[in-house]
């Protein structure tokens, strides 16, 4: 890399897909893969919901991706559903199902399912 | 759109809206849990490479060091030691060839910290070491990793091939004539490699030893080299300073700490987790609103800090304002941030000889201190929570804690003796339980513990009998059984088995 200019086009290209800009109806899904995550089972939870957006055919729209630790570990594998304009979504002891049930109801039918959450796991 | 989030006011979603977030502050683990750790691109959109290409472009090398040093930025491997002032010994040093080693040979048992770090944001410690070594005049950098941390090996690798790649690790970065390159070590799990000059020496590749200081490692380090070593997270905090100033990160913490502290918080508590504090965020604001309290209405006894090296905080100190200096002096040590917390059923006499234990086992065997006198003291630990102390032992065990601490060659043997003296300290009763009156106060020493049915209680049931693994406990159908002290071996079976309360142990 020669320039800061080149850092800033990447930056400049990249970052939507990080923070969901304001009205672009964006979502960014992240599941917490590091070894506490994956030792929990986030690796068939990440799985599944990547297959479910491909098969979908709506991943210019919603983005899967792993991420490192989220810091909760008696509540692993978490997902997490960043959405444009909205709170976030703190999904706890996820499984396969429970993914793919939060794919159909909330990433697909916008529906948060409240039970899921760390809140409901904290109240 | 706002109404949306009007609505769902009520019934919050985030991971940030429970009490295990709100009194977080994340610096060091800003990205952690946010972007993907194998996306260059997206630890660029977080700003990243922004602070090197900043210090490479607009600053000189004394200003990298000089807003180190402004903010207050002090090792987070245990030590607290200025990484400005660390920073400058190296710089000041002329040599052909200059290093910089990140320590990421976490070694404590229960922490996380650096793990956590390397697994979930890579790049921020490829782009610290780069700034470390534009600060300090070196070009090439190892980072030490354990071997049994697979995943951060892989994501390191990764990060540094994707570095390299677009440029930002090499030659002539930004176009400045600034080069860097950076190498990874494996280390094989001895817990003596996470001491400085043991570490390097490891990646000379040599048996992982330590050497005397002086020489120090800024003069003579890693292949006899200036050398800056600094810890994973100590590092993972440099690119936010360079990039937002010392002013955004000395606003946090105390007078002589600042910023923030991760912990791996563990033991006796609800919310087990990785938590990143500010510096001067009291004991019981982490123990009760993050971490939720202890489970099952135990009482908090105290909390270990600084693992195998460090001490207990009591349970009287829990409104201290948890920093470097304050936990020093209260016989504690921050250590790497391991943090556990203990209920009354902790006995700590056996906390004490679990964390000996450990260091008689890591023990490098190089200096007699540490190598024969831990062996030493363990064994005067064991024979007091087997029942066969006396109150010569304790005395004993006090000086041979002295002489340990001060003639022991290395960091390791120096604090060994830490958790025996801090809980020493702070629970002499239950030393003195144990000696005097042959009792465990926790119920925790096998040796001391008496397993009994209360025949009020006791229905004569016979469960208690058909499940004793050595046939200890006698008696008839529907008449109070009872437990013969010299064959029971205290697994406490009968206990887990009695339906009627009858079996408890003392």
């Amino acid at each position: 890399m020669k320039s800061l200019a080149e850092l800033a086009e990447i930056k400049a290209r990249t970052i939507d897909s990080v923070i969901m800009p304001s009205g672009s109806g964006r979502m960014r899904v992240v599941v917490g893969m590091a070894t506490c995550g994956i030792a929990a089972g986030a690796s068939p939870v990440l799985d599944e919901l990547v297959k479910d957006v491909k098969e979908a055919g709506i991943s210019d729209r919603v983005m899967v991706s792993q991420t490192g630790c989220i810091g909760v570990c008696q509540y692993e594998p978490v997902v997490e559903v960043h959405e444009a304009d909205k709170e976030k979504v703190t999904y706890v002891k996820m499984t396969a199902e429970k993914a793919r049930e939060v794919f159909e109801k909330h990433i697909q039918g916008g529906e948060v399912i409240y039970d899921y959450t760390i809140n409901a796991a904290n109240a | 759109m706002a109404e949306a989030i009007n609505n769902e006011a009520a019934r919050h979603t985030s991971l940030e809206a429970t009490s295990f977030y709100k009194a977080q502050c994340r610096v060091a683990l800003r990205n952690c849990g946010v972007i993907d750790p194998e996306s260059i691109d997206e630890y660029i959109a977080m700003d990243g490479y922004a602070a090197l290409g900043k210090a490479l472009t607009e600053m000189t090398p004394e200003q990298v060091i000089q807003e180190v040093i402004d903010s207050g930025l002090r090792g987070r491997g245990g030590g607290g030691f200025p990484t400005g002032k660390k920073w400058s010994f190296t710089a000041a040093n002329k040599a052909d060839q200059k290093y910089v080693v990140c320590n990421a040979d976490e070694g404590d048992p229960g922490a996380f910290m650096d793990r956590s770090v390397l697994e979930g944001d890579p790049h921020c410690i490829i782009e610290a070491m780069e700034l470390c070594g534009y600060a300090t005049g070196a070009t090439e950098g190892y980072v030490y990793v354990r071997a049994e941390y697979p995943i951060a090996v892989k994501r390191l690798t990764k990060a540094i091939e994707d570095a390299k790649a677009y440029g930002l690790l090499g030659k002539d970065i930004f176009g400045t004539g600034f080069n860097f390159d950076l190498h990874i070590r494996l280390g094989a799990g001895a817990f003596v490699c996470g001491e400085e000059t043991a570490l390097m020496t490891s990646i000379e590749g040599n048996r992982g030893e330590p050497r005397p200081r002086p020489p120090y490692p800024a003069v003579k380090g890693l292949f006899a080299k200036p050398t800056t070593e600094n810890n994973v997270e100590t590092f993972a905090n440099v690119p936010q300073i360079i990039l937002r100033g010392a002013s955004f990160f000395n606003s946090m913490g105390t007078e002589r700490s600042k910023g923030t502290k991760v912990f791996a918080l563990g033991g006796k508590i609800n919310n087990t987790g990785l938590v990143e504090v500010p510096m001067g965020t009291t004991l019981r604001q982490i123990v009760e609103d993050v971490g939720g309290g202890v489970p099952n209405g135990k009482k908090f006894k105290a909390a270990q800090t600084g693992g195998p090296s460090g001490g207990c905080i009591p349970a009287s100190m829990i409104d201290i304002e948890i920093d470097y200096d304050n936990l020093v002096s209260q016989g504690a040590m921050m250590g790497s941030g391991g943090l556990i917390v203990m209920d009354e059923d902790t006995c700590m006499v056996d906390i004490a000889k679990f964390f000996l234990n450990f260091t008689v086992d890591e023990s490098c065997g190089k200096c007699t201190p540490c190598r024969v006198g831990t062996r030493r003291l363990y064994e005067i630990l064991e024979k007091i929570t087997s029942g066969n102390g006396t109150l010569e032992d304790l005395d004993r065990m006090e000086e041979l804690c002295k002489y340990i601490k001060d003639n022991s060659l290395c960091g390791l043997g120096q604090t060994a003796p830490n958790p025996v003296l801090s809980t020493y300290t702070r629970f002499k009763d239950e030393y003195i339980a144990h000696v005097v009156e042959k009792r465990c106060p926790a119920g925790v020493c096998k040796a001391l513990m008496r397993i009994t049915i209360d025949p009020d209680k006791c229905r004569g049931c016979t469960a208690c009998a058909r499940v004793c693994p050595v046939g200890a406990i006698s008696g008839t159908v529907k008449q109070p059984h009872e437990i013969d002290q010299t064959k029971c071996i205290k697994c406490g079976a009968c206990m887990e088995k009695c339906r009627f309360g009858a079996i408890s142990k003392k």
